[in-house]
């Protein structure tokens, strides 16, 4: 794993365990322009047993997923190891902020049955409800803690088919 | 000192950073991610918090030294810290942001120095504390003793 630095465009985590396979291994993109918040939603998914890629910010996370505004030719949909099935965005970062980032993934013909979980430190109903309304999976709030990552988790496995 | 008066005085000291309200049961959380594979795990995620917020006090003391103060550039910087010292269980400290982002909103200049203080204070002290703490483990490992699993029922 890449230690990140500011200039980084993101870290690949691997599991110490690194499987193909991808079906069985829920691979999410975790954005958060916090390097300790990123070091513990990372430590957390990879704890439950998830492959995790992270961004500092959500224009580089939309340049991952493929829907940047350059011609990409990481194409996060056709190799399998790469392929995103969750999305887990802090609320308020500098740029772009994660409803917006939200708003693209779900306008996004490709991507949008990717679920997306929002973060947030502050409890303000009016932005929860504005998440859940564009189509955010959940919404949760920071500190993250193991047990919200294990209720996760949960949920999104009874989601897929 | 005996292994076991080090472990027990690494539990009565970790003890008083919870009920000084030092720490809060985030920092637990970060114990529970700590295992044989990542036995440093805390101790990174703390030093990388310390480097942040380094840095972050160094721009917010430039900041509001400014002539004429940007609150633009200071709440987020406030956030930042905000942030980061919830996710490792720093109270104090996030709860000294708290106050100061109420500042800062507020267009405050001498509200926000006074809580630039108050928020170095907290974060030396909670760094004096945990790089103490850090001390005391580390002791005991070299000792050949394992770290005590922190008792929650206090």
């Amino acid at each position: 794993m890449n230690s990140g630095s500011c200039s980084s465009l993101m870290e690949v985590g691997y599991d110490d365990h690194h499987h193909h396979h991808g079906h069985e291994e829920l691979h999410v993109l975790a954005v958060d322009d916090n390097l300790i918040d990123r070091k513990l939603v990372e430590k957390l998914l990879k704890i439950s047993s998830c492959k995790v890629t992270t961004a500092e910010n959500a224009i580089r996370a939309l340049e991952y997923l493929g829907l940047g505004d350059q011609d990409q030719h990481i194409d996060a949909l056709t190799n399998n190891d790469l392929k995103v099935n969750l999305i887990i965005t802090d609320y308020c970062m500098p740029g772009m902020t994660g409803f917006e980032l939200l708003k693209k993934v779900k306008e996004s013909s490709n991507l949008k049955e990717v679920p997306v979980v929002i973060m947030s430190s502050e409890n303000i109903p009016t932005r929860i409800n504005k998440c859940l309304a564009s189509g955010a999976q959940m919404f949760m709030q920071k500190p993250l803690k193991l047990s919200d990552v294990e209720k996760l988790k949960c949920h999104l496995m009874n989601c897929r088919s | 000192m005996e292994l076991v008066q080090m472990q027990k005085s690494l539990q009565d000291y970790t003890k008083s950073l919870f009920l000084d309200g030092v720490l809060d049961s985030q920092f637990l959380q970060l114990q529970q991610l700590q295992d044989e594979s990542n036995p440093d795990f805390v101790s990174q995620v703390v030093t990388l918090f310390f480097q942040d917020s380094d840095r972050i006090l160094n721009d917010l003391s430039l900041s509001l030294d400014q002539q004429v103060v940007d609150f633009k550039k200071v709440d987020p910087h406030v956030h930042q810290l905000k942030g980061s010292s919830s996710s490792i269980g720093a109270q104090r400290v996030k709860n000294a942001c708290v106050v100061f982002r109420n500042f800062c909103e507020q267009q405050n200049v001498e509200g926000c120095h006074r809580c630039l203080q108050q928020v170095k204070k907290e974060y030396y002290l909670v760094k004096n504390r945990l790089e103490t703490l850090f001390k005391l483990e580390q002791q005991i490992v070299a000792s050949g003793g394992m770290i005590p699993a922190m008792e929650l029922g206090f």
